[in-house]
């Protein structure tokens, strides 16, 4: 499925044959606002119904405002980054590097493609009390929950990616003497650079979910812990507030990594 | 005609096997220095494999390939290649691309050599357009330039015209004629199978069959240099070499051509 997306961002030539005119931005920002105001509004306009289990955008904005005031907020969005920005750069970066490794090496393949496809298969949430017997109930056992989360849509994507490279190509750069050094900076990691950042976008949302998971069922702590609490107490806007967090840092993030992409990827333009 | 010395490519009895098949039986060839050969042949004869071994890329079964004197049995900077398929970096500038031929030597890329190449090869208005945004015909001018820029000793052509349109592809080969005409030492190997291309460009045309692909004629083109290809078509004699050649290609074992012996 992973790399289903990934191939499809990069076959251009199929892409140019269905072609549609792209949207203006001024447009699509008109859409995307439309939309969030609808859902808001419905909210806004069904809440009344029941308050107290459904809440409302208005008591959910002075909720917010209040948790950022009294600390709350920050001090459990401080605790939740930590164990993601940890989790996530050691579990994309160590997914990087052994993607890259498989990738290139069927030696390095066939050692860790069984391990990988078993551990991948067992949900991520299925290990936590082993992880729990083995590090704790500390950050650390958080952590290891996301790097799980992560590590996998990153190598799998980023083997692909490698396996991916124009043999052609290869064989060009071959033709001109390259090393194998330059054979990485010239050839494997442009073209395995798509995949990686496919990889590395699945990444994020499952990193999301990790952070969460792994504040339910480790010690409370961080946004998981304000949802919770705040749910058993019927404190419904105040729980609201970090799902609405989590949601718009998965947004940004998101946004951040298309950003990089369309720097990067800045090759892949339409033919003329 | 411009004058032919010493021998700069020699293959001698050269097999070439690829997951057991044989490929190329035989084959021996004397290339001299500043010489334009083409390899001409139906598809699948091997003539492919056989510029592949020449540069390098494929290792030799029994037999040898030397080139200036030294033995072939890895890519060397003595050669560069064109391709069909153009085999430009989707993510390197046109400028890049070309340079890439230098830096991947570690040897130095002047931007002004770089750019005055370009400039030969009309690209200099694209220099910092990537190949996506290129037509068939100027992508092919990149792979020319790329391999120009790598100043090799003898220049491979692999049918770098037959991915193009026929104009683009007449105008591109009068351009690698002039190109090679006016340089002073670049001896040149090129495979097509197109006779009208092989009569423009060689001093020498060389026929393949197979497989397993193995040389079974060779015809001198005697036509005078400068060529041009309106006026070669134009000639008297030119119906009568295109004639020569067809049959060549279409009667295995068939040697013709004055001066062969």
């Amino acid at each position: 499925m992973t790399a289903v997306t990934a191939q499809r961002g990069r076959t251009g030539g199929r892409r140019a044959g269905v072609r549609r005119r792209p949207m203006s931005p001024g447009r699509r920002w008109a859409l995307r606002t439309a939309s969030v105001v609808v859902i808001l509004a419905a909210w806004q306009l069904y809440g009344r119904s029941n308050p107290i289990l459904l809440s409302q955008p208005s008591s959910i904005a002075v909720a917010f405002a209040d948790m950022v005031r009294d600390g709350t907020l920050g001090h459990a969005l401080a605790s939740s980054l930590v164990v993601l920005g940890i989790g996530f750069g050691t579990g994309s970066a160590a997914g990087v590097l052994l993607g890259l490794a498989a990738g290139r090496s069927d030696t390095i393949s066939a050692l860790i493609d069984l391990p990988v496809n078993a551990l991948y298969a067992v949900p991520a949430v299925a290990l936590i009390p082993v992880i729990v017997l083995w590090f704790g109930f500390a950050v650390t056992t958080k952590t290891v929950v996301v790097f799980l989360f992560v590590i996998f849509p990153v190598l799998i994507n980023t083997t692909r990616g490698v396996r991916e490279v124009d043999p052609e190509l290869v064989e060009v750069a071959r033709s001109f003497c390259s090393g194998e050094r330059r054979m990485w900076t010239d050839l494997i990691l442009p073209s395995a650079l798509p995949y990686i950042l496919t990889g590395l976008r699945l990444a994020i949302g499952r990193a999301l979910i990790g952070v969460i998971v792994a504040e339910y069922y480790t010690s409370l702590s961080g946004l998981g812990n304000l949802i919770s609490t705040n749910a058993n107490d019927f404190q419904t806007a105040r729980m609201f507030v970090p799902i609405v967090v989590i949601a718009m840092l998965g947004v940004a993030f998101t946004a951040l990594l298309e950003l990089a992409e369309r720097r990067l990827v800045q090759w892949r333009k339409t033919p003329q | 005609m411009h004058s032919v010395s010493s021998p700069h490519l020699i293959l001698e009895g050269v097999c070439v096997e690829i997951g057991g098949a044989r490929i190329l039986r035989d084959v021996s060839l004397t290339v001299a220095r500043r010489e334009f050969v083409c390899v001409i042949g139906t598809s699948g004869g091997g003539k492919t494999t056989l510029l592949r071994t020449i540069a390098g890329l494929l290792p030799v079964a029994s037999g040898s390939v030397t080139l200036g004197g030294f033995p072939v049995n890895a890519p060397s900077p003595r050669a560069a290649m064109v391709f069909q398929h153009f085999g430009l970096f989707p993510w390197k500038t046109v400028r890049s691309n070309v340079a890439y031929a230098l830096r991947v030597q570690g040897r130095p890329a002047d931007p002004d050599r770089i750019l005055r190449l370009l400039a030969t090869l009309k690209l200099d208005r694209v220099a910092d357009y990537y190949p996506a945004q290129l037509s068939g015909g100027m992508k092919q001018r990149v792979g020319i330039a790329r391999a120009l820029a790598a100043e090799p000793e003898v220049l491979l052509l692999d049918e770098p015209f037959s991915a193009l349109d026929a104009i683009t592809r007449e105008s591109l080969q009068d351009e690698v004629l002039r190109l090679w005409e006016n340089s002073s030492q670049m001896t040149a190997v090129l495979v097509t199978h197109d006779i009208d291309e092989a009569l423009l460009l060689a001093d020498r045309v060389v026929v393949v069959s197979g497989p397993p692909g193995h040389i079974t004629s060779e015809m001198p083109v005697t036509l005078p240099r400068p060529r041009d290809s309106q006026e070669i078509r134009g000639r008297a004699d030119y119906p009568r070499m295109r004639k020569q050649l067809w049959n060549a290609l279409n009667g295995p074992g068939v040697t013709c051509g004055p001066g062969t012996t």
